[in-house]
């Protein structure tokens, strides 16, 4: 349910974003297209995570199942693969929904420069293609296999989940900081598709989503272990289901702030309107305040919380560099400053809270006493997940508005990239919108179903196509 | 050959992998829906569950593989020909999610009340599927998609070429689907099934051969282009194609499972080449050739490279998976 409720959150917050926008001049698919997209990646991208990151959590529960011959790790690696068949199924659908959209509703993006960002694409399929095979080899290799090599074939998804994830950061660094091209006469030339997989923005922007992937599937996973004991299941099957995400996710989270602060870097040249919106920065000011929350209404900023210094500390990595204002910039290239602001601190507020918050148990836990006893601390790791996955989407909002009007930063804006459509395209919205809630839907009904059973004892679930089964006690609820 | 030959060729097997793998998956469908009562088609729905179940992602790929190959080595007939068949591709898309959505339900499912709503989601996207994806395939091949984009959103899809394009998809898929579960009921040990399975499979390979040959008339009209194509370059495979779809219906007749899969493949992929063969040079027929709807020519170098290192990297674990799944130990039912 968590996921529809993000996903009309951020519908609402796409159309603020295009409702800053001057009207009138945009074509008339435009604001459908966006809210498409806006739907349809915002959904994927939590999926995503879970392929990118769970097959290595689920590696290491496997491995300690087997090399310490640990009964309670390997019915947690058996219940997690399971589990990974039913999210990663809707993750490839979901993924291929992005495929077509790249061409239905931007045409102008694909058409023009297809062959300039599209080499990452092929390796990042290259990627998709090994994940789906050792899926299919491992998911149904239980029981099947010899037990040693049976483990290793989930290794390849945890590589793959890497190299997919950088071809496609790849691409959204290269509509950030575009290269490997040169526009002669309005022509597309001396095209340098290596250029663009290996753009020197590509490996931080990767690394930031890599390991927002781990958070936001770790906090996820270890989160379901903390339901399960404020309900009173303590056992070492949930200690065990607790920990291992939860040491991943520790892990991410303590490096996560680390990273994106690294990739801040030099974003006063990259994109300037981008850093001034994060920022909140009408005018230029040295030194730049630290603005936490604050909404810009007719070009001044109202409701801030105004910490001296350290905006040109944190962004400039400089006492006095000023972070450059808005007013620097032509009115025409703003983004909508509103929602970027409060995305990208959203997400570094929820962040570093996370960080804190992790660092806070361990310590607890070197000094003896264990967190997981104390039921605000449990209530907090439920909680950890749903935050994660608003920090991710909101990081997401947060770059991609961030970048508006542009698709390809200063070279295609983004009404030139849209299809040639009339507002009929809100009827594609609207379907999605109860194809994807259905699917949410489906996925909550049969994951706590799932949960119900294993709970009740029933280790193998059986499918119920025949109507014996419909009479067990379980199933008849 | 020349190195936009050498990627629509590439390119192109993607198209014929996917038609005869992911094709197969989709026809699983079909008998999957018209396998009867809950009581009666239990059996049949756990065979084709256990059938497509490790492999169907794997196979799906192929259909990302001829996307982005399409928009990398080929940008601006991709961005016309989504413009245009927007309509029966987002139909197709919608096939897509349900059909791999429903299928990982139902596998999980509790109830058998669940299992029947995500089944009957599985079988029908599964048939509509092909059916959209075939009648993009005749927009194309008839000509009707133009490459500025501005091309007719109803008429692209719904005329002669299309419509019997859809048909012959779904009745191919189909076709394929019951010559694999005839064998792999056999393998695991369900004669019965196999023997009802043997039967359907004929007469869905009938009825296919039929369309087939009555599409030939239409298209002759409604696809100029093509049908000089099929009746001159690609008239062997055309020849091939029928023959090796008899093969099957003997080797089926005669129950010889595991040859008939190979001939099966045989004929679904010598239709699908024909097709190919029949509209080159058009990439989009009477539109843009091959070699002028090329993209970057260090692009295409790239994707060779990529294409390279998916034989590499990708086929023999295919391979293994496959093999897999042929085993005795995989033959076994689920637990």
């Amino acid at each position: 349910m968590l996921t529809t409720d993000v996903v009309t959150a951020l519908t609402a917050l796409t159309r603020l974003a295009a409702e800053a926008e001057p009207a009138g001049l945009l074509p008339a698919g435009l604001l459908p297209a966006r809210e498409q997209m806006a739907l349809s990646l915002g959904w994927h991208i939590v999926i995503a995570c879970f392929g990118v990151a769970f097959p290595a959590m689920i590696f290491v529960m496997h491995l300690r199942g087997i090399r310490r011959d640990d009964a309670v790790a390997l019915g947690l690696a058996r219940r997690w693969a399971k589990v990974s068949a039913v999210l990663f199924a809707i993750g490839a659908v979901s993924g291929t929904v992005l495929s077509f959209e790249m061409g239905v509703l931007w045409p102008g993006l694909m058409g023009t420069y297809g062959d300039v960002l599209g080499l990452p694409f092929a390796f990042e399929g290259l990627a998709f293609f090994l994940e789906a095979i050792f899926l299919g080899i491992y998911l149904y290799g239980w029981r099947r296999m010899p037990a040693e090599r049976h483990v290793l074939m989930v290794l390849p998804m945890a590589i793959t989940g890497i190299i997919g994830a950088y071809c496609v950061l790849a691409v959204n660094a290269w509509m950030n900081v575009p290269t490997g091209f040169r526009i002669v006469d309005g022509e597309v030339t001396d095209v340098r598709p290596w250029a663009v997989l290996f753009n020197g923005h590509a490996f931080l922007q990767f690394a930031h989503m890599w390991v927002g992937a781990y958070m936001l599937t770790g906090f996820t996973v270890a989160g379901v272990y903390a339901v399960g004991m404020l309900r009173g299941r303590r056992d070492a099957h949930h200690r065990l289901g607790f920990l291992v995400p939860f040491v991943f996710a520790s892990v991410a989270a303590v490096t996560q702030p680390f990273v994106g602060h690294v990739l801040g870097f030099g974003l006063d040249e990259r994109q300037p309107a981008k850093l001034a919106a994060f920022e909140l920065a009408e005018t230029t000011e040295s030194p730049s305040p630290l603005r936490l929350g604050g909404v810009l209404v007719d070009g001044e900023v109202k409701g801030s919380i105004d910490i001296p210094y350290l905006g040109s500390l944190i962004a400039m990595n400089s006492p006095d560099d000023p972070v450059p204002g808005l007013d620097t910039i032509p009115e025409e290239d703003h983004p909508p400053v509103n929602l970027t602001h409060l995305a990208f601190q959203t997400m570094v507020g929820i962040g570093t809270l996370l960080a804190a918050a992790v660092v806070h148990f361990w310590i607890q836990r070197r000094r003896g006493r264990d967190l997981l006893e104390r039921r605000w601390f449990l209530r907090f790791a439920a909680a950890a997940g749903p935050l994660a996955v608003i920090a991710l989407e909101a990081g997401w909002i947060a770059t991609e508005v961030g970048r508006q009007p542009w698709i390809v930063y200063g070279v295609m804006r983004t009404p030139e990239a849209v299809g040639d459509y009339t507002a009929s395209l809100w009827w594609l919205l609207g379907i999605s919108t109860v194809v994807y809630t259905a699917m949410t839907v489906g996925a909550v009904v049969v994951l706590r179903s799932m949960a119900r059973r294993w709970r009740a004892g029933d280790a193998d679930l059986p499918s119920p196509y025949a109507p014996e089964v419909a009479v067990a006690p379980e199933a008849a609820r | 050959m020349s190195l936009e030959l050498a990627v629509a060729a590439a390119l192109f097997v993607g198209v014929i992998a996917y038609a005869v793998l992911g094709g197969a998956d989709f026809g699983s469908g079909f008998f999957d829906l018209t396998a009867g009562s809950a009581r009666r088609g239990a059996e049949l729905r756990t065979l084709v569950d256990h059938s497509i179940g490790p492999v169907w992602e794997a196979n799906h790929v192929w259909l990302i593989y001829v996307l982005v190959i399409w928009w990398t080595g080929f940008p601006e007939s991709f961005a016309a020909a989504m413009s245009t068949l927007v309509l029966p591709l987002l139909l197709a898309l919608l096939g897509i999610v349900l059909r791999g959505a429903s299928f990982a339900f139902r596998k999980y499912a509790a109830t058998l009340a669940q299992a029947r709503l995500f089944g009957v989601v599985f079988a029908t996207s599964s048939i509509i599927t092909p059916f959209f994806l075939g009648t993009v395939a005749g927009g194309i091949a008839s000509g009707r998609v133009p490459l500025d984009g501005s091309g007719d959103r109803w008429a692209s899809w719904v005329n002669p070429t299309s419509l019997f394009g859809g048909v012959i998809a779904v009745g191919t898929c189909a076709f394929l689907a019951g010559s694999f579960l005839v064998a792999d009921a056999r393998r695991s040990g369900q004669e019965r099934l196999a023997e009802d399975l043997r039967v359907r499979a004929l007469a869905v390979g009938a009825a296919t051969g039929a369309v087939v040959f009555a599409a030939l008339v239409p298209i002759d009209h409604d696809a100029p282009t093509l049908a000089a194509g099929l009746e001159g370059r690609a008239a062997p495979l055309v020849v091939l194609a029928g023959l090796a779809g008899l093969a099957t219906m003997a080797l089926l007749w005669t129950r010889r499972y595991a040859v008939a899969r190979l001939t099966a493949v045989l004929a679904v992929a010598a239709v699908v080449s024909g097709w190919g063969v029949g509209q080159y040079p058009w990439l989009l027929v009477d539109e843009v050739t091959i070699a002028d709807a090329a993209g970057a020519t260090a692009t295409l170098q790239g994707l060779l490279v990529a294409v390279a290192l998916a034989v590499v990297v990708v086929v023999p674990p295919l391979a293994y998976l496959f093999k897999l799944t042929q085993s005795e130990e995989w033959s076994r039912p689920d637990h």
